[in-house]
């Protein structure tokens, strides 16, 4: 059979399709749902632009097959913000300038979600290492730290007070 | 770059899958981490019409120490071997090599067994294997088998395992007291594959004498190439400058590396050295205490 039907619960919704086996998991994101948060960079998976979450882990969607998400949770960018208001991580981005031209933010957005789920008080180093599979072409590192940085401490001062 | 179309087979027990590969043969493929495979695929460098997707199989993601052996399943992926504790205490040279592998989100889902299994020589896995002696365990339809990692590496990209085989564990002996193993990769960049790599794990007696010795090359030959030569002349020795230097002129002058984009020939040789001189110093010197 080459093609498959699947359910994919992406951002909390379920949706069930007929695809062909071959289609990459990023495509069935961006062309199926027409969610096109998510970036396609290299297709190479170098650069992370197509970083989401699979069952809460950060992966490269361009090297994933669709029929691998059947039954899962995939977190992408558009699941990020709480209606009008800005997840952590988005603001801490909008904050520091973690971005120039935007097109690898989403996908390290991603990859910080699950950095500071893991490690929510992470080192400048530890940071620079949790995003050493994700390029910005425009080389803005620097304020990605910070925003990062940023959002470690505007989670972990909601976690106290919640 | 889409991949070519297949069938796609996801089996939830080994039997089923197994029996998939026995009735495919040639023309399946398995997937585990998919980060050799997938790539590969959309390359066309492979093409099969069947794809038996293993991910279910969790029963052989684990990682175990009884009785002086790390045993770990096929499917165990890098990030748990890099959150592993048994991994950190047991197997410096394992825990030093993890963080060099590829990038956080393709440690997420790539594999100890796809590593090995690919036979890639670029891959970092299989040189830190043959310094320390591990065991590989297939399973085929006729039952489990177990193959020396002496053995394993039979040409490029090509393994022991038969297509119909699922590499279902790896057996480490842990090194005894008075041993160190070190890593040592040269990058161009984080994430990418070594330019060169060098593994290298040693024993030392109470007299600092050397008992035993594993070294390995990542990425400069057809194969992992394991020094065997180099190793001899390290056992018996003091581990002094003398022997690591003899070790690591032999490495560099035994190896045969390519010319290609990570660096000529005379450079990749001079890395092997250099850096075969580096992991035994830092071996070495863990071996001593
Ligand atoms: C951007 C990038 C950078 C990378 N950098 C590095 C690096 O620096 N160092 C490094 O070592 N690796 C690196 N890799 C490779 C990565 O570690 C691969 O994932 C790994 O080589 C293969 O593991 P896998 O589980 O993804 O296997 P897959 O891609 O699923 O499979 C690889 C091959 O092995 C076979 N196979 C898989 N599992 C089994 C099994 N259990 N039994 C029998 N056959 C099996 C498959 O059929 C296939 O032929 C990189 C990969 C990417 C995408
Ligand atoms: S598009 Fe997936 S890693 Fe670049
Ligand atoms: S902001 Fe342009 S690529 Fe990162």
């Amino acid at each position: 059979m080459k093609t498959k039907e699947i359910t994919v619960h992406v951002n909390g919704t379920p949706h069930t399709k007929e695809v062909s086996t071959r289609l990459l998991l990023v495509h069935f994101i961006r062309d199926d749902l027409d969610m096109t948060g998510t970036h396609i960079g290299c297709d190479t998976s170098n650069c992370g632009a197509c970083t989401i979450l699979l069952d809460g882990k950060s992966i490269k969607s361009c090297t994933v097959l669709a029929v691998q998400a059947d039954g899962k949770q995939v977190t992408t960018i558009e699941g990020m913000a709480n209606g009008a208001q800005f997840h952590p991580i988005q603001e801490g981005f909008h904050e520091e300038h973690g971005l120039q031209c935007g097109f690898c933010t989403p996908g390290m957005i991603m990859r910080a979600a699950e950095l500071l789920e893991k490690n929510p008080n992470p080192t400048e180093e530890e940071i620079r290492w949790g995003i050493s599979g994700n390029l910005c072409r425009c080389t803005g590192y620097q304020n990605i730290v910070k925003a990062i940085q940023y959002a470690a401490e505007k989670m972990s001062t909601e976690a106290e007070t919640a | 770059m889409i991949p070519p179309a297949f069938d796609y087979h996801a089996p939830q027990t080994l039997e089923e899958a197994l029996s998939l590969l026995d009735e495919y043969g040639d023309d399946a493929k398995i997937l585990s981490g998919g980060h050799s495979l997938i790539p590969m695929m959309k390359l066309r460098l492979a093409q099969p019409e069947h794809i038996v997707d293993i991910n279910a199989l969790t029963e052989l993601e684990y990682i175990r120490e009884e009785n002086g052996v790390i045993y770990i399943g096929g499917l165990t992926r890098e990030v748990a071997l890099e959150e592993s504790d048994i991994i950190h205490a047991r197997l410096p040279l394992v825990s030093e090599v993890l963080p060099l592998i590829a990038d956080p989100q393709v440690r997420n889902l790539a594999t100890i067994g796809g590593n090995l299994a690919h036979g890639d020589p670029g891959n970092d896995h299989p040189a830190v294997m043959l310094a320390l002696g591990a065991t590989i365990v297939a399973q085929g339809p006729e039952g489990k088998r177990s193959i020396h990692i002496n053995d394993f590496f039979e040409d490029f990209y090509m393994t022991a395992l038969e297509p119909e085989e699922i590499l279902t564990e790896i057996q480490i002996p842990v090194p005894p007291q008075g041993s160190g193993g070190s890593y040592k990769k040269l990058e161009r960049k984080v994430g990418d594959y070594a330019v060169a790599g060098v593994a290298a794990q040693v024993t030392v007696d109470g007299s600092g004498a050397c008992t035993s010795a594993g070294l390995a090359l990542t990425n400069v030959h057809y194969i992992p190439f394991k020094v065997t030569d180099g190793e001899d002349v390290l056992v018996g020795s003091k581990l002094d400058k003398e022997a690591i230097e003899k070790a690591a002129g032999i490495a560099s002058e035994q190896c045969d590396p390519s010319n290609d984009l990570r660096g000529s020939v005379e450079y990749k040789r001079a890395m092997v050295l250099e850096l075969t001189r580096r992991a035994l110093r830092d071996a070495a010197n863990q071996a001593r205490g």
